[in-house]
């Protein structure tokens, strides 16, 4: 039949199957930034640096060249090739536990740097990889699997704002927070990494993109109720918008 | 070569560097290797784009840098101190599970915990037995004098670029803060190193399949592979670079057995030793990994005594009975918190058990 055309995807997704599960929003996140990758014409240049978490296998997912750091130090790595090869385009991917508790040092100092390094947060409010674990971006009153009674502001803390913090530092030169719960959603997520990137090769400062994301599997949730929980429960805790734009409308 | 200069430990260290084609430093203050990272701070923070120096934020994260500039293929270093040392174990493993060549340099100080800032060889066990997790292997050079030091400089990046290893250049803070004069070798022609374009991560062109730097493998028996791999490359770094060096050991009875700093002293023990009647001979290893198992206990068919020393509680003296192997007694002295023994002091010892 010669007028089926394939739905095909983005050159830089390397066609290696996902291990996410039914559900979760990396997969859509990760079609996006590959699509970004192919439209800026940088895959040949493109380093990838994948976090510990859900993840992991980044660097496998991704048709560029790749490692994956140590839990938390993706942008230290990241800082590293940047520095000894100024001429590639470098991204790491984190999640909320590597970006937001244990790489919290590595990520603000390559942020506050300005280093000419693309971040991909993703924001699930959850430890996914681990089971299910509590978070430095769980709401207050969420259950996980170490805060069993619900996050409690008093014990545990309140839940940890990155791109409200992030956003007072002179480096950042793009910073958004966004979703991929809608078209409208992703349309915007798009844009917004494609400008974080742009921070980079445009030699502005550092860019990410904090996207708000769903575990159906350690939230209990099934996907339709997870994105409604997002829509409900994420949406007031994180707002979306654009914090820090640097680089313009002009390409 | 060029001729003698007259320089302190860390900035020779930093110099033989540079001229064996390290172009890119990530640091963190600590005392007493601070002038090495000054040094490159100096030499490398002009704004030339093909050079780095970077203070990084922690000892964590330098080691980190370290891996991500390695990982492009580039000549790359760090230099730290004992406490900064024990926080780059975590990325050390990764170094050498990713099989990353690097060199590393810890200026040793008196430990345990935040110690002192004195000379001390009390990092030896952390050095050669592991330090992070898993199974892996450092080569780890312990050089005696600054122009020793200058040389195996040089060679840890010809080893780690050989070999695909990070490499450690154990210093006691006796050599980083002591002048002595060195000569320099030549600057080494930039375009004459290895690129590694067969595995670094220098973007694809899209003219070939992405590469990929890792030491994951979530498939036991694939993590195993890479194990037997990492394991076959130790075996072979065994067989080939392996050093030592022997000081009047052909006729000796006593054999005293201690490296860095002290193995200098050890020689003027043994004259002293000498000049008593006593034959005594130093076995200096420089390889603190790989360890000269064979060669030192050859001399223990010969030889009645061992007599270890060393700045810590007897760490490598483990090394020397496994390389003796009961077949004659093995003796040890040592100082610790940072003192360094004396000469006369170590002859005392040494008088007491002959």
């Amino acid at each position: 039949m010669s007028y089926v055309e394939k739905f095909k995807g983005p050159k830089s997704l390397s066609g290696k199957e996902f291990t996410y599960c039914p559900g979760c929003h990396h997969g859509i996140i990760h079609r996006i930034v590959a699509e970004v990758i192919d439209e800026l014409d940088i895959q040949g240049k493109t380093l990838m640096v994948a976090p510990v978490g859900c993840s992991v296998f980044g660097y496998e997912f991704f048709e560029v060249d790749g490692t994956v750091a140590a839990h938390g130090r993706a942008p230290a790595v990241a800082t590293g090739m940047k520095r000894s090869s100024p001429e590639n385009v470098v991204f790491t991917y984190q999640g909320d536990g590597d970006l937001a508790a244990i790489g919290t040092a590595e990520i603000i100092h390559a942020a506050n740097r300005g280093e000419r390094i693309t971040t991909i947060f993703v924001n699930n409010a959850i430890y996914g990889m681990t089971g299910g674990q509590m978070a430095p971006t769980t709401l207050i009153d969420m259950k996980t699997s170490t805060s069993p009674y619900g996050r409690k502001a008093k014990t545990e803390g309140h839940p940890l704002h990155v791109s409200e913090v992030f956003k007072e530092l002179a480096g950042v030169a793009y910073l958004a927070r966004t979703s991929v719960n809608t078209p409208q959603d992703v349309m915007k997520t798009k844009k917004a990494i494609k400008k974080a990137f742009l921070a980079q090769i445009n030699d502005i400062g550092f860019g990410m993109v904090e996207v708000l994301s769903t575990c159906p599997t350690n939230w209990g949730l099934n996907p339709v109720e997870s994105m409604k929980w997002l829509k409900e429960k994420m949406y007031p805790e994180y707002p979306m918008g654009i914090f820090v734009d640097k680089v313009g409308d002009d390409k | 070569m060029s001729e003698k200069v007259m320089v302190k430990g860390t900035e020779a260290i930093a110099e033989a560097a540079i001229r064996a084609g390290c172009r890119h430093y990530f640091g963190y203050p600590i005392t007493p290797q601070s002038e090495l990272t000054e040094y490159m701070a100096r030499r490398f923070g002009d704004g030339d784009m093909n050079e780095t120096f970077l203070q990084a934020e922690s000892e964590v994260s330098a080691v980190n840098m370290v891996y991500g500039a390695s990982c492009t293929g580039k000549r790359v270093m760090t230099s730290t101190s004992s406490p900064g040392y024990s926080l780059m174990q975590e990325g050390m493993s990764y170094l050498a599970g990713a099989e990353l060549p690097s060199v590393f340099v810890n200026v040793t100080r008196g430990g345990p915990g935040l110690g002192d800032i004195q000379p001390a060889q009390s990092d030896y066990f952390q050095a050669v037995k592991g330090g992070g997790h898993g199974d892996y292997k450092l080569i780890v050079y312990g050089p005696e004098s600054l122009q020793e030091s200058v040389e195996l400089t040089v060679k840890s990046f010809e080893v780690a670029d050989k070999y695909r290893t990070p490499v450690l250049i154990m210093a006691d803070g006796l050599l980083g803060q002591m002048m002595e004069p060195v000569e320099f070798p030549d600057y080494v022609d930039l375009d004459s190193l290895e690129k590694h374009s067969d595995w670094a991560l220098q973007g694809s062109n899209k003219e070939r399949p992405a590469h990929r730097v890792t030491s994951f493998n979530i498939d036991p028996y694939g993590l195993e592979e890479m194990n037997n791999r990492y394991q076959a490359k130790y075996r072979e770094i065994e067989k080939n670079e392996k050093m030592y060096e022997e000081y009047m050991l052909d006729d000796a009875d006593v054999v005293i057995v201690a490296y860095g700093t002290i193995g200098r002293i050890a020689k003027s023990v043994a004259k002293m030793a000498r000049e008593k009647g006593i034959k005594a001979g130093v076995f200096r290893p420089i390889t603190l990994w790989p360890y000269p198992y064979e060669e030192l206990g050859s001399h223990a068919e010969k030889a009645k005594l061992f007599f270890t020393v060393e700045m810590s509680a007897g760490q490598m003296l483990e090394d020397v009975k496994l390389s003796v192997n009961g077949k004659v007694p093995v003796e040890f002295y040592g100082r610790t918190g940072g003192v360094v023994p004396t000469p006369g002091e170590i002859f005392s010892k040494l008088m007491e058990l002959v």
